[in-house]
């Protein structure tokens, strides 16, 4: 077995937890059940690797399978991982039927003619999700398998996740790679990125809780404001008010948990407005700036904003329309017109 | 009764008894709270001033989550005529005891500890304030 291999399995197995260890070497399957119990999993994790690579080196293992198990891992700990949204068109309306195998013999051919080094591994997973390790070289140099680009690809909708690595050279290609083994013409990327790959499926396919604009009965009565703390001598002045705030955030982000973003970022092109006594820009000249929130869940805490009594209610619809619109990331410009006011470009 | 912000939602006026005290809460963690309880001050009668207003700020356990400067609100006790309390409401132990400090003031406010008024109790207050 190839010693870059080895380590490289070696490297992999150390990055996993080590109660979990088992479990993965089992998903891996490349391991005989006969083999995984000789392992001694309650020792240290630098012996369990090495015993690791030993049994791998009895069955012969090549970087191939040494991929799959890094598939395996990044498929079970993908939320450390940053992922952007990609989404492709179809030039027109030819409903074709999927063919993974074809996919997958386009989508090497098409890396493999532009560049000869490179590992390409797929690994598809029940719910129509197809992840794609890349691991790119260069014409004189054999791939990096340390820093490889992950794709994940449902083939019954035009998105594609991807988390690119450090190599964003590689990128063009790849994403040529992928419209031509899924039969599309182009691809761009949406302004959508998260750490939380579930969530960010989501809110592109529409998984996750919307309020519809048909009427809907309230599904609590107005009493159930809060969760009772219910003594009867504390009357609550504003109730009303309370009701409309849990009305109105219920309208704008429905019943149900929230997909989970990490950050919404906006970049200002706007002018600065002030007193014209003031003069503070002598150039007449958009002031850029950029303003971020983040949080470990950026939508659960806007929705807890107003309810919190730390924002009016209804949010700025620029907060609000993140599921909506599928992005979190905005270009603000001046709208030019009779009546400046700002708006959001696409 | 408790409310949000002043002035009280008048559809609520035939169902409230009279006025002792009362208590504007400041979380120290938020600026929004105390810009909240000065825009609310200006909807307060002037008679209530004279003893029946109190301040309590609470959340000053987390001392490094501190946005307001305890001077201001000190300063804000001050242009009120009205004491400022300070308190943690996570403890239990210090909870209860504010609870019952405000229960004594509140009494005081209603007239139901003779000799003492609220006017005097606060002006009692405040000299050992000064010293």
């Amino acid at each position: 077995m190839d010693e870059t291999v080895a380590e490289y399995i070696r490297r992999t197995v150390l990055k996993i937890p080590r109660a979990e260890i088992k479990t993965m070497l089992q998903k891996w399957g490349f391991l005989s059940e006969a083999q995984l119990q000789t392992l001694n999993f309650h020792q240290i994790k630098d012996n369990i690797s090495q015993e690791v690579v030993q049994l791998c080196e009895e069955n012969s293992a090549d970087i191939k399978q040494a991929a799959v198990l890094d598939i395996i891992y990044n498929h079970i700990y993908q939320n450390k991982k940053m992922w952007s949204v990609y989404q492709m068109k179809k030039s027109g309306e030819e409903l074709e039927c999927f063919d993974i195998t074809d996919f997958k013999k386009k989508f090497k051919g098409r890396l493999r003619s532009a560049l000869k080094n490179v590992t390409i591994t797929f690994k598809e997973y029940e719910d129509n999700a197809i992840w794609i390790r890349v691991a790119w070289g260069t014409p004189y140099k054999k791939p990096n398998q340390y820093k490889p680009s992950y794709v994940v690809y449902h083939s019954q909708t035009p998105y594609v996740f991807i988390c690119a690595s450090v190599l964003k050279s590689n990128l063009p290609l790849l994403c040529q790679a992928l419209i031509v083994a899924s039969n599309y013409h182009d691809i761009r990327e949406m302004e959508l990125r998260s750490h939380s790959l579930d969530s960010l499926k989501d809110i592109v396919f529409k998984r996750y809780s919307q309020n519809f604009q048909t009427y809907c009965p309230k599904p609590l009565q107005g009493g159930n404001v809060e969760p009772e703390s219910a003594d009867i001598r504390i009357v609550q002045e504003n109730r009303s008010e309370k009701e409309r705030i849990h009305r109105l955030n219920w309208e704008v982000f429905g019943g149900g948990p929230q997909p989970k973003l990490e950050f919404a970022q906006y970049k200002l092109e706007t002018m600065f407005k002030s007193d014209p006594k003031m003069g503070v820009l002598d150039k007449k000249e958009p002031f850029r700036c950029l303003v971020k929130f983040s949080s470990p869940h950026l939508l659960e805490s806007l929705k807890s904003l107003a309810p919190a009594g730390m924002a009016d209610a209804p949010l700025s619809p620029l907060l609000t329309c993140i599921p909506h619109k599928a992005r979190n990331y905005f270009k603000i410009r001046e709208k030019k017109g009779l009546f400046p006011e700002s708006f959001v470009s696409p | 009764h408790l409310a949000t912000s002043l002035p009280l939602p008048s559809e609520r006026d035939h169902l409230r008894p009279r006025i002792d005290l009362i208590v504007f809460m400041i979380d120290i963690k938020s600026k929004y709270s105390l810009k909240n309880v000065e825009a609310s001050l200006a909807h307060v009668d002037a008679r209530f001033f004279l003893g029946k207003v109190c301040f309590l700020v609470t959340g000053v356990g987390r001392v490094n989550a501190c946005s307001i400067e305890t001077n201001a609100v000190c300063k804000l006790g001050e242009d009120y005529c009205s004491p400022v309390l300070f308190c943690e409401l996570e403890l239990e132990g210090i909870r209860v005891t504010t609870a019952q400090r405000l229960l004594r003031i509140l009494q005081i406010c209603a007239g139901h500890i003779p000799g003492v008024s609220a006017l005097s109790f606060v002006s009692l207050m405040r000299n050992s304030d000064e010293d």
